[in-house]
């Protein structure tokens, strides 16, 4: 009897899983999954970052959609570290069904992302994380579905190089940084070598870790080696920090970063007359950042950052390659991402063999509570 | 065969010497490898040595709550950390919302600027007193009260929970929010330098080379420190409250039968405890001016560490033990490199707990009925 209620009961069940999937809709929208730092230690990069590839999507689907369906955007907040990341990326992938993800912002969250996205077939699309690791596996060859919409570190710390010897007239520079996180180690070594190879010296390197909050030890050591220029690029919450306590110690020595700075947070008053390399300006006179500067005022409210005009680049960059593929499929999308030539806000944008975007970079000085657009230096 | 009969060694290996020995021997290498450094360069010792100070006197305020509750109901209160996180938070909200470091000028416009800023600056850190002690008077009568017979464990665990919660109730977008906070301090900062005599630093200008630097922050951090050791140490002492907690930490059972009110006494411990870490975070926030909701985690363990060093449950212990662990750690910052301060000042735990357990100060447990 028993034997025969389970055979029953099993029949039942396939019988509803099969019409289960029978009666499941042919999907009509295409889903483009946003992984971004919502909480955690930059909240701010994660709001900027879902907004701006809100934004495109939005304009996209304004325009009739990519390849006739609508887009839908799968929104989840991977807190810029590994673990939470590597959870929203597996959520969306098996569960929402996505096959194109616009993400992760930091680099080391990033980077564990990617090897899912290589593995499970996925175009992936970093707006933001620098590091060169993101694209490249292990032995050094492209990951063939990992993309990213920005320079990478080797290109910032050459620009932070270059312009402290030709611009600042540097000759000494000590570099503060954070040895955990893959972002700012990555500036800080090519920094190093950078500035090395022009001529430059070193006179110190210290590492913090990033729970740190007293700086006044490696200060200490900084008032005492007098370099012309500290390097110091991490994300503006520890740039708040050192800066305001450097103005204690008498340092007057000028900070220079990378576009960790640029958020709305950052104390301008304690970082001014520090320089840093970013994307993009919204000082630029070039139409097409007025008009994406307008369209973004209109829809938020703000000006647009670095995050949010990276992300929104990302996700055009990732509608356009689909577009340009005519199908809706990864395999073939890479493809066309691959060999894309698109104008976007940051830079009319090409992809070299890396999967590195090939554009341009400006300089920004925070100066009387202003961030002012310096120059931009082109690779 | 007694004790005179036995070799060195022997000796060693029977009683306590392996620890004595092993103890001495680390501080003699310590001390040899400071004193290296320091003749090297004279300046930048003191600098570290400052820098030392500053964090030792904060780190010493948190850590006597933790050894005042401890002290009085053996309990580890892990969510201190936190109300010196809420401390931080409620000064901020008092000088950047309602500018209350201004009111004296306001209300006196005839009053010297420096008093004015003074008595701004010490409102300011009233404040954040008594709103951590209102918290934490809260978190006893809900979290830890009906628990006062339980198993130890399970009112450490609630700390614990009650720490967490205070976090994520922080982290909530109508709270505190998740985002890093730039602390605007309610005093402007003014530097001097050490080299032949004091000197003002002007803001831009750079110090003479091997000149020690300290700014106003240093001064208002000890002095406000001191200000509050002595008023507990009154309190403690000379005060029937104190009594009253003196004895409840000695013998609770005899103490409720001579007709003192235990839950009162143990009340008033956390509260005095709190308002101690709320003046630690108003400190804390204006030598590292950035609040976070999660600020408290590690000043609070480093707290914590430096009252088991000191022997927790007293409170010349905390002090001391305090004003090492900021030493310690600078000195490791300093002289080895940032990463290895955590690292030094959990080793001092784990020291301590292996070869003298009851820390400094401590005096062996004994049993109670």
């Amino acid at each position: 009897m028993s034997k025969r209620f389970l055979f029953i009961i099993s029949i039942l069940i396939v019988f509803s899983l099969t019409l289960g999937a029978c009666a499941q809709p042919k999907p009509t929208t295409l889903k483009v999954a946003i992984l971004a730092p919502l909480s955690g230690a930059v909240p701010t990069f994660g709001v900027s970052t879902r907004d701006g590839a809100l934004l495109a999507i939005k304009e996209w689907n304004a325009k009739g959609g990519v390849l006739g369906r609508q887009i839908e955007a799968v929104v989840e907040d991977s807190q810029c570290e590994a673990d939470p990341a590597v959870n929203a990326a597996n959520k969306v992938i098996n569960q929402d069904g996505v096959k194109y993800i616009v993400g992760e912002v930091c680099s080391k969250a990033s980077i564990p992302v990617s090897e899912i996205a290589e593995e499970k077939g996925v175009v992936q699309i970093s707006p933001t994380s620098t590091n060169p690791n993101v694209t490249l596996k292990a032995d050094g060859s492209t990951k063939q579905y990992v993309f990213r919409a920005c320079f990478i570190d080797p290109f910032q710390g050459l620009v932070g190089a270059s312009f402290a010897i030709n611009e600042l007239g540097a000759k000494t520079a000590f570099i503060i940084l954070d040895q955990g996180n893959d972002y700012v180690r990555g500036l800080a070594e090519n920094f190093e070598q950078a500035f090395t190879e022009k001529g430059g010296q070193i006179v110190g390197k210290e590492t913090y870790t990033s729970q740190d909050t007293d700086f006044s030890a490696i200060l200490a050591k900084v008032a005492e080696a007098k370099p012309d220029v500290v390097y110091l690029p991490d994300y503006y919450n520890i740039v708040n920090l050192v800066t305001a306590q450097a103005k204690e110690k008498g340092i007057t020595a000028p900070f220079l970063g990378g576009d960790g700075w640029d958020s709305a947070e950052l104390d301008r008053a304690a970082a001014d007359g520090g320089y840093f390399t970013n994307h993009y300006s919204e000082q630029d006179t070039r139409p097409i950042v007025q008009q994406w500067v307008k369209n973004y005022q209109a829809e938020y409210g703000s000006v647009p950052d670095a995050l949010a005009t990276l992300a929104y680049d990302a996700m055009n960059l990732l509608l356009a390659a689909i577009q340009n593929a005519g199908v809706d499929d990864p395999a073939k999308v890479k493809d066309a991402m691959a060999s894309i030539k698109w104008e976007a806000v940051s830079g009319t944008i090409t992809f070299d063999q890396y999967h590195n975007p090939i554009k341009s970079a400006v300089i920004l000085q925070v100066k009387d509570g202003q961030v002012k657009y310096v120059t931009t230096v082109a690779p | 065969m007694n004790d005179e009969q036995l070799t060195v060694l022997q000796r060693m290996i029977k009683g306590k010497w392996i620890g004595k020995g092993f103890l001495a021997l680390l501080a003699l290498a310590i001390i040899w490898w400071v004193g290296g450094k320091a003749i090297q360069s004279p300046s930048l010792f003191f600098q570290q040595i400052i820098n030392g100070i500053q964090l030792g006197f904060v780190y010493a305020l948190i850590a006597l709550g933790y050894t005042m509750v401890y002290g009085i109901v053996r309990l580890i209160n892990f969510a201190h950390g936190d109300v010196f996180m809420f401390g931080a938070f409620v000064s901020f909200f008092a000088v950047s919302l309602f500018q209350l470091h201004l009111w004296p000028v306001q209300t006196f416009p005839s009053l010297p600027p420096l008093i004015g800023i003074v008595i701004g600056t010490l409102s300011v850190i009233a404040l954040s007193m008594v709103s951590c002690a209102i918290l934490a008077m809260t978190i006893e009568r809900i979290a830890y009260k009906p628990l006062r017979d339980a198993p130890r464990i399970s009112a450490l665990i609630t700390a614990i929970g009650v720490s967490f919660f205070l976090e994520y109730f922080g982290a909530l977008p109508f709270v505190f929010t998740p985002n890093f906070i730039t602390y605007k301090r309610p005093f402007e900062i003014v530097t001097w330098y050490v080299k032949d005599g004091i000197h003002r630093l002007e803001a831009g200008a750079e110090a003479p080379p091997g000149s020690v630097i300290f700014s106003n922050v240093l001064i208002i951090i000890i002095l406000v420190s001191i200000l509050l050791l002595v008023g507990l140490n009154y309190v403690v002492r000379r005060t029937k409250i104190g009594k009253a907690m003196r004895a409840t930490a000695y013998d609770k059972p005899t103490s409720r039968l001579m007709g003192i009110n235990v839950d009162g006494v143990i009340s008033t411990t956390f509260a005095i405890g709190a308002s101690l870490a709320g003046a630690a975070g108003v400190l804390y926030a204006t030598a590292y001016p950035q609040v976070v909701f999660w600020m408290g985690i590690i000043p609070g363990l480093k707290a914590f560490v430096a009252a088991v060093l000191g022997g927790i449950g007293s409170i010349p212990g905390a002090f001391v033990g305090a004003l090492i662990m900021g030493q310690a750690e600078v000195i490791s910052a300093g002289y080895i490199s940032t990463p290895m301060r955590d690292a030094v000042a959990f080793t001092i735990l784990i020291l301590v707990l292996l070869i003298r357990p009851t820390g400094i100060f401590g005096e062996p447990e004994r049993e109670k009925a």
